[in-house]
Parts: structure tokens; sequence; C-alpha cells
């Protein structure tokens, strides 16, 4: 008895816009029912990822393998049945600004099934309830909170009973209460109904909160692969003597600290280095 | 420094280099354009055809009708007054000309023409590239940079033909009834000159209407509002969709503008080739 299959599968992935390379050679597998994490600093490509993952971009080489078949391979509408099985949290909602947010929840529906208006009503109310947004049906977009909003393409992506849900930081630019709720919610879709989670987000509390495993990214490469437990632990070693350079920079992103590798990285002058300019420093 | 330097002066190289770069880049950005076009148009008639014919693509009428009062009803009264204005005031200028031959009725005629053949299509068409262009192109706009076209295309659904499609379609309908509604509002303008300030009886105004007024005038004047419809619905669908989430509001606002600018000059160009098809070569006979 091996390994289950995994779900996704990314070979090498490399992604680049004009001369920065976003990606450099990631190597990734989520297991099915698994919520992995996927944690890096702003701007380190974590999104970039995401979108490779979905289709919604290509990458420049490399490979990304999803329910067993390879997207490069899939032709558009092939992909769209694909994308039926899957749901997507963007960073922003990116809910439909012409629509309430009840519509916002039963176009997926609306557009891939031939369900009654009936039954669709009553399956928006459910959604929207998993998210306690109900009071909020009738309202646009612009009308709500930017937290509702996260939740409420939340609710847009459990729509159609997805098998994958990915998530663009669920919890950022949430209060407490709601941040925790949502990670309530991740957990809850994950270990009752075995959906395979991929969670991009910096947020440590709740990275620690819901993964089952983690991954960090810096630099466009997979720092470290691995489960909760010893990410948690490497957070929690008090003396990092004998510490290789990745394991400090992990540990001060673990621990949110203000000093440490990641900082000094940034006192480099990197800034200058990129214009080609070594005199002036 | 002498990199930084170096980057200036290359950027400041003037000659006949930079010329031939600025064509260059202007005939990139032509077949661009056209090309771009041509791949909207033909995905737009693949999701019409569909739409209509399969029962498994959702054609939504709703949607449709949506778009028919967004696009056309508020472009109403701007298109009424100009015509209006027109066609009186193309009465009144050709007045004392045919006059001198004894033949100040004939503004009639003129008008019915003018406005049948040329006017009424081409100032609905400016018009409307104003109000619907423009509204199409920055609302799309807007939703790219608003993830929405991704979150659609991620939840496979297509946006030609959950976007496009709808504003094509409400767009050359309505320029079809705009296209009548400025022919008629053109021709009532010089009827009130003709009858108020020339003296021509209403009957005869009415009779020497009709008699210029041939069926051909009337549905080469059709064809071409309805043309120039799918061209200006096109062109904002296209800039519209063309703009880059990174772009922010200040891509839409160029993308309204760029909007409004190529619409003209294509709906001009157009319209120089279809008359010429239509009357020089008589493409289009009776
Ligand atoms: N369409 C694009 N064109 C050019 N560069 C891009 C594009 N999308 C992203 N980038 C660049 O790729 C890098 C990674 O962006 P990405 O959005 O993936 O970061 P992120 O890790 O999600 O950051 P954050 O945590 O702030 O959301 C950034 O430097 C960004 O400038
Ligand atoms: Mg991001």
């Amino acid at each position: 008895m091996s390994e289950p299959e995994p779900v996704i599968k990314l070979e090498n992935l490399v992604k680049r816009f004009g001369q920065q390379t976003v990606l450099d050679g990631i190597n990734l597998e989520v297991y099915p029912g698994e919520t992995m994490v996927i944690m890096g600093g702003s701007g380190c490509g974590k999104s970039t990822l995401l979108r490779i993952m979905i289709g919604s971009i290509k990458p420049t080489s490399g490979k990304v393998i999803m329910l067993g078949q390879s997207l490069a391979q899939l032709s558009e509408s092939e992909i769209d049945e694909l994308r039926k099985k899957i749901g997507i949290l963007f960073q922003s909602g990116a809910l439909f600004n012409s629509m309430t947010v009840g519509e916002n929840v039963a176009l997926p529906l609306r557009e891939h099934t031939k369900l009654h208006r009936d039954v669709i009503d009553l399956q928006v109310t459910i959604k929207l309830n998993q998210v306690s947004l109900l009071q909020a049906r009738d309202k646009m977009p612009a009308q709500i909170s930017g937290g509702m909003k996260k939740r409420a393409g939340l609710a847009r992506a459990l729509a159609m009973d997805p098998q994958i849900l990915f998530y663009d930081e669920p919890s950022a630019g949430l209060d407490p209460v709601t941040s925790s709720q949502i990670d309530e919610l991740i957990m809850n879709l994950s270990k009752g109904l075995g959906v395979t989670s991929v969670v991009v987000t910096h947020e440590m509390d709740s990275a620690f909160r819901i993964a089952d495993r983690m991954c960090m990214l810096n630099r466009g490469k997979v720092l470290k692969v691995a489960t909760r437990e010893e990410f948690e632990a490497l957070r929690d070693v008090s003396d990092a003597d004998g510490f290789s350079q990745d394991e400090l920079l992990m540990r001060q992103f673990l621990r949110g600290d203000p000093e440490g590798p990641i900082s000094s990285e940034e006192d480099k002058g990197g800034f200058f280095e990129e214009l080609g300019i070594f005199s002036l420093r | 420094m002498a990199v930084v330097g170096n980057q200036i002066v290359r950027r400041r190289a003037g000659g006949p280099i930079h010329w031939i770069r600025l064509l260059g880049s202007a005939v990139i950005k032509g077949i661009t354009f056209v090309g771009g076009m041509s791949i909207l148009l033909g995905q737009t008639f693949k999701w019409t055809w569909r739409g209509l014919f399969r029962r498994k693509v959702r054609f939504s009428h709703h949607h449709l009708i949506q778009q028919m009062i967004r696009v056309g009803v508020r472009s109403i009264p701007i298109v009424l007054l100009v015509q209006f204005a027109i066609g009186f005031i193309l009465a009144l200028q050709m007045a004392p000309e045919l006059d001198r031959w004894g033949q100040a009725e004939q503004v009639a005629s003129i008008n019915a023409i003018a406005g049948f053949r040329e006017l009424g299509p081409l100032m609905a068409a400016i018009v409307l590239s104003g109000f619907a262009g423009a509204s199409i192109a920055a609302e799309l706009g807007t939703m790219v940079t608003t993830e929405e076209i991704e979150a659609l295309q991620v939840q496979a659904i297509n946006p030609v033909r959950f976007l496009v499609v709808p504003r094509v379609l409400a767009t050359v309908i309505m320029m079809l009834c705009l296209t009548v509604l400025a022919d008629l509002t053109l021709v009532f303008g010089g009827f009130i000159t003709g009858v108020l300030q020339l003296g021509i009886s209403p009957a005869r105004y009415y009779h020497l209407t009709l008699e210029a007024l041939t069926n051909k005038g009337f549905l080469t004047g059709l064809i071409k509002g309805g043309l120039f419809g799918l061209l200006i619905s096109l062109i904002a669908c296209y800039q519209g969709l063309s703009v880059k989430p990174a772009d922010g509001s200040e891509g839409v606002g160029r993308a309204t503008t760029v909007t409004v600018v190529r619409s003209i000059v294509a709906i001009v160009i157009m319209d120089a080739i279809l008359t010429a098809l239509f009357y020089v070569y008589n493409f289009f006979e009776r």
C-alpha cells in the first residue's frame, strides 16, 4: 500500500514576467482531503502560484497535474469541466459588482446546472447561512464590508460543492473573530466533507490552526514542505544555534520577528544591485 | 553612473531610426487591433450561434433586454435632438440655393436622401459610441481590474458568451431602432422648416419625401446602422477586455477614450466602404 495519488501535483514550475522570475522550479504535491497552507512574504509569488494551479495563467515551464490530468494538455472545454470541480476564493473576493450577493452565489448554479429556481434559491440560502451572511443576500457587493465580501466570495466558491478549494488570503483584513470563524469553516469543509484545500496566507495564527501540511516559499523556491508539527517545532525552538540560513529565515517568518535573515537580506541593497550600479555602495 | 547616462542617451536617440521605430510600433498596434477584433468577432458569432441553436448553451433573454435598455434608451433623447436640428438646419441652408433654380421644394428630397442613406445611421452611431461604447468599455475594463473577468473564467463561465454576446446583440438591435428613429426625426426637422419657413404644403412635402425614398435607400441605411452597431460594441468590448489588471482605473479611463476615438474612425471608414459598395459598384440593387 503506497501513498494515495496526489490531487494536485506541481512539477518543476517556473513563471517569469518579462525579466522577473517569480517562481523558480516549484515542486509540490497535495493529497486528497488535506489542507495545504502555502506561506511566504508579500510579493513572493503566492497568488501567482495559485493562479497557475487553477489554470488562469500558464506557467513559463513545468507541469500542473490536477485530478490526474495535466492542465497543459487539456482543451478549453476540458479545463472548464475540471473547473466545475474546484472552488476559488480570491484575495479581493472578486464578486460580480453588478449582481447582489445572492445572485453571485446563484450564478454558477444557474450557469452549470439545470436545477429549478427554487432549488437554487434553497442552495443559496444554505451557502450564505454557512458563512453567516444570510442577512446580506439582497445587498450589492459595494454595500458590504471587505470581510463580508470575502465571506460572500467563499459562499460562491462553495456553490458547486467543489472537490478542491483554493483560498487566497482567506483571513487577511478580517477581525479576529470572523477570521477564526472562516478558519473553522475551512476545517469543517475539509474534515467533514473531505474537501482538499490549498490555502495561501501569511497570517501565521490562522495557518497553524488549519494546516495539515505547510509549504514555505522564498524567492520563487520551495524552502520546506512539512507537517504542521514540524513547522511548530521550528517556530518554538528557543535556541537557534547551528541553524542553516534557510531555517533561520523560516523561523523568523513563523515567529514574525523583526530581526533576522529576512530583514538583513533587504539591507544588502538589492535595489542598487538590480540597477547594476555597484560603485555607489 | 555611466550605465544611467548611457540609458538616457539611448532613449533620446532621434533621427531616422526613431521614426522607423515609431512607424513599426504603429503598424504592430494596428495589426494587433485588427487581429484581436477579428478573433473577438469570430468568438461572438460562435457563441451567438451556439446560444441560439444549441440547447446546452445558455442564452439569457433577460440579460439581452437589460443591456438593450442600458445601451439604447439613454441615447434616444440626444439622437432626437441632434437629428431634428440637422434636419432643420440642412433644409434652411439648402433652401436659398435651391430657390435660385426655383426648386425650393426639393429640400424634401434632399433631406430624405441625406437622412435615410447617410445621416440617420451615421449620427446615431456617433452618439451611440459616446453613450454605449464608452460605458461598455468602462464597465468591462473595471471588471478586469476587480478580477471579475478572471473569476468568471475560473468558474468555467466564458466571458464572451456571458458578457460580450448580450452587449453586441443589444447594441446592434438598438442601432437598428435608433437608425429608423434618426431617419424619421431628420425628415421631421426638414418638414418643420419646409412647411413653416418655405411655405411648402404638408401634403406636398410628404409626397416629395416618399418619392425620394427608395427601398434601397432605406435598407442600405439600415444595413449601415446594424454594422456600425457591431463595430461600436466589438471595439468597446475589445478595449474593455484589453485592460490589464495592473493598469487600474487609469487603464479603464484610457480604454474609454480609445473606444470612442477608434469607434468614430472605424465608423467613418466603414461608411465610406459601404457607400462605395452600395452606390458606386451597385453591390446591392433595388
Ligand atoms: N500579471 C503580472 N505581470 C507582471 N508581474 C506580475 C504579474 N502578476 C504578478 N506579478 C509580479 O509577481 C510577483 C508576485 O506577485 P503575487 O501577486 O503572486 O505575490 P503574492 O505572494 O501573492 O503577494 P501578496 O502576499 O502581497 O498577495 C510580484 O512581484 C508582482 O509584481
Ligand atoms: Mg497575493
